[in-house]
């Protein structure tokens, strides 16, 4: 199945989840945490927009762009996002982090100067359970500021 | 809790924290000649940064810049054992035990450099790990590393430096672990990758107390040891498939009591007395409290690798224990506990004893049947949510009897509950998921309450913050454990600060009086007084102008621990919201404020969504909230403003951040509901169907 994976084509074998493909194929962004498209740890950008990938058939995104948390950025060279939840030190595990700045990187994408509530609506398919939430949304507003 | 620091009898002089039970200087320290200091405590990152804080104790004492410590993650037979990362005792056993060893660190350096160069120690300043004399350098911790100089036991004169004296300790720093975390550099067990690795999946009874009759051959490898059934392959696809393809025949369950309530009340157990002091008379005012079963619901799914090479097993975990862990998977695999090795890699949050203990045994038992190849071993959602260990169900009744003036003369209480404690390495038989399902395995031991002493589990600050004249506290641990339950994150507390609370409210009401005023009436603790005064006053206590209703807490964590006080504003419509919290906290000296705020936020938000979301149902057989869809929990959307204050107590020991908000916010809840809605809530969660 080839793609687009933060801006390099890629041929992964079909048959699975995007998520599990991706995970196979190395990455560490995307994260399992259920499997049933609730927790928003797995969320990636396809073409643009934040989608779970864990019930995601890998074939659904033939021919698009992904993009995963590696693709936003890295320390050298950070993405907006990750130097906002750096400096509001917005997690506690992280664990659902990467989920979280996908979907505040599709929306800001969509919507450059988003509203608080425009936010949450944003990530409201995420959770946390460490509930850092009050600094999830001020990184999010930070990175727009 | 952490009960390898109780009723230790031994006559060596008393050292700080887990320094006293491992005492070697090299245990906990070691200096390198590329300028580097390591650290090795035992308690771990859970994702409440105590890493970051441990770092900044130790380049305090030791006067070095926090970027040359480095912390190794904990591994038995190497680190120290400091027994369990639980109960906020992490910065006073493994913080206290390393500001104990750095500073005599500091000192046996500073005395063998003096001596060297004839400079008197008093002469000597450390900057950056150099020390430097009048005259210039006279050599530092890299020139001497390697010399030997910390193989020796802490001595009990060290002196750590007066709190006036601290420059990084006590300020806000970064966490070290969370820019890997942000750039997905893959520093979670979920993305260690080895070679040849396979996966695993478990397939579990679907019946409490079903065990395996047959399972027909399958193209997948199986593992299987009695009950215990796991799936390998090379891929996690290939592995999730395998395991929902097999169709394993199993017994009947052994059925779970339908209605727990009735049980609670009923269900035979040991009853014990937890506090009594003065008289007992007749209640003026009786109420009883109900709360279910909860669970941890980590984002994260519990994972372990592990490798089996001939006698032996390395596990690597994101376990509370590695040395616990060690022990009962020891005991559950027939290996004598040298020959196993747990090391500690990150995992998601971590709330309390998970199933992260048990998926290790779960990984152990796969690599036990495939020798020399790493495998990883994952859970689902649904073992996460039905199959870990559960926060128990409990009943709390409440009296208390007042005076003319509506002050309170005499309290009596009883809790009755599973026990609150079934952590690995703790007694004969071993506590792990799998263990009793294995051919050879005995039945899962009850769970227990460690004494009060040590925290309480059922009866954790069942004993009311006030002063009260006559008092009687009771407890029945229940003895038969239909549904496996362990710590999560504030254990008895959480019903017990709400019941105490309700019944303050209540009594203010029934007296006319203010219910922070007559809270303030009962308390003589100045630090409860400081804490409920200052949340009152940060949310313009009573409120009233923002509509909606308001609702107060305060509570002494453990009565051992941080005091804290929150204040809620909640909305009731078609159902409950919390809008707003204000929290008021002392924790004694505080490492980071910045990490603190963020574990005592964390837990107050953590205890909104017990208060309004959460609750393990089952259906007499099975537990059947087993999916996100079946266990709701708080969203972006409900999540209330939160304000935070500390009470700086820089001179006093520190006393732990990440549990002692939880109850006051779930009680503070109750307490809004009441003022909203005119309805004294009973029974958690507070959904519409229990109000």
């Amino acid at each position: 199945m080839s793609f687009s994976l933060n801006g390099a084509e890629v041929t992964l074998p079909g048959g699975s989840s995007l998520l599990l493909a991706l995970r196979e194929h190395g990455l560490n962004g995307p994260r399992l945490g259920c499997g049933e498209e609730a927790c928003g740890a797995c969320h990636v950008l396809v073409d643009g927009v934040s989608v779970p990938t864990c019930a995601l058939p890998v074939e659904a995104v033939a021919g698009k762009a992904v993009i995963t948390l590696e693709g936003l950025g890295n320390e050298a060279n950070p993405h907006p996002l990750q130097t906002a939840f750096l400096a509001e030190q917005a997690g506690q595990c992280a664990y659902c982090l990467s989920g979280i700045m996908i979907s505040a990187a599709g929306l800001l994408a969509r919507e450059p100067r988003p509203s608080e509530a425009m936010v949450r609506a944003a990530l409201q398919p995420h959770l946390c359970r460490c509930h850092s939430h009050n600094r999830i949304l001020r990184a999010v507003m930070r990175a727009i500021a | 809790m952490n009960l390898a620091f109780h009723g230790t009898s031994d006559d060596k002089p008393r050292l700080p924290g887990s320094l006293h039970v491992n005492r070697m200087l090299s245990q906990w320290l070691e200096f390198s000649a590329e300028g580097f200091v390591t650290a090795r405590p035992g308690k771990v990152e859970l994702g409440q940064g105590i890493l970051t804080a441990l770092s900044q104790i130790v380049a305090e004492e030791l006067d070095v810049s926090p970027g040359r410590v480095r912390l190794l993650p904990a591994t038995t037979g190497q680190s120290p054992n400091e027994a369990v990362t639980s109960g906020s005792m992490s910065v006073q056993e493994s913080g206290m035990a390393l500001r104990h060893a750095a500073a005599d660190a500091r000192g046996i350096f500073l005395s063998v450099i003096s001596q060297r160069s004839g400079v008197s120690p008093e002469d000597i300043s450390v900057e950056d790990g150099a020390f430097i004399g009048p005259a210039g350098p006279l050599g530092s911790y890299w020139e001497l590393a390697g010399q030997g100089l910390l193989e020796a036991e802490a001595s009990p004169d060290a002196r750590p430096k007066p709190a006036a004296a601290r420059r990084l300790v006590g300020t806000s720093q970064p966490r070290l672990d969370l820019p890997a975390k942000i750039f997905a550099a893959g520093r979670f067990i979920h993305d260690m990758r080895l070679p040849g690795m396979l996966h695993a999946r478990m397939i579990r009874p679907p019946a409490s107390g079903a065990t395996l009759i047959d399972v027909a051959p399958s193209t997948a490898r199986l593992v299987r040891d009695g009950s215990f059934l796991a799936v390998l392959a090379p891929t996690e696809a290939e592995a999730e498939t395998a395991a929902q393809r097999l169709r394993p025949q199993w017994s009947p369950g052994t059925g779970l009591p339908i209605d727990t309530e009735a049980w609670l009340r009923h269900a035979p157990g040991e009853d014990s007395v937890v506090e009594a002091c003065g008289e007992t008379a007749a209640a003026s005012i009786s109420r009883e409290f109900h709360r279910p079963y909860f669970t941890h619901a980590s984002v994260g799914l519990c994972c372990a690798v592990a490798l089996w090479n001939g006698d032996t097993v390395q596990v690597w975990s994101h376990t509370q224990g590695p040395y616990n862990l060690r022990a009962d998977l020891a005991k559950a695999l027939g290996l004598p506990p040298e020959n196993v090795t747990v090391t500690h890699a990150e995992g998601a949050g971590c709330y309390g004893h998970n199933g992260a203990d048990d998926v290790a045994l779960d990984a152990a038992l796969c690599a036990r049947a495939a020798p020399g190849t790493p495998i990883r071993a994952l859970w689902t959602r649904a073992e996460e949510l039905a199959h870990g260990p559960q926060s128990p169900a409990m009943l709390v009744r409440v009296e208390a009897t007042t005076d003319a003036a509506g002050m309170i003369t005499h309290w009596a209480s009883h809790v009755r509950s599973n026990g609150h404690s079934g952590r690995p390495g703790r007694g004969a038989v071993a506590t792990l998921l799998a263990a009793p399902w294995l051919a050879d395995g005995q039945p899962m031991p009850a769970s227990i309450n460690p004494p009060v002493a040590g925290g309480g589990g059922a009866q954790r600050n069942a004993i009311p913050v006030y002063a009260f004249p006559n008092l009687h506290v009771g407890l029945t641990r229940i003895s038969d454990m239909p549904i496996r339950t362990s710590a999560l994150r504030g254990l008895g507390a959480l019903i017990n600060v709400w019941s105490i609370e309700s019944v303050m409210d209540e009594l203010a009401a029934q007296a006319g009086q203010d219910a922070v005023e007559y809270r303030l009436r009962h308390l003589t603790d100045p630090r409860a007084r400081a804490v409920l005064e200052k949340a009152a006053e940060m949310a313009g206590w009573p409120g009233g102008a923002q509509g909606g209703g308001m609702g107060v807490a305060v509570a002494r964590y453990k009565n051992l621990g941080a005091w804290c006080a929150v204040v809620a504003r909640v909305e009731a419509e078609e159902r409950v919201r919390c809008r707003q919290l204000w929290i008021a906290a002392d924790m004694g000296e505080v490492i980071n404020p910045d990490g603190a705020i963020n574990q005592l936020e964390g837990g107050a938000l953590h205890g909104v969504s017990v208060a309004l979301h959460e609750q393990t149902r089952h259906d007499g057989s099975r537990i059947i909230s087993d999916s996100w869809g079946e266990y709701p929990v708080l969203r972006f959307a409900d999540v209330p403003a939160v304000t935070t204050a500390l009470i700086a107590r820089p001179e006093e020991p520190p006393l732990g951040a990440g549990e002692a908000s939880m109850a006051p916010a779930i009680a503070a809840i109750g307490g809004g509901i009441f003022s909203a809605l005119g309805v004294r809530p009973t029974r958690l969660p507070f959904v519409p169907e229990n109000l």
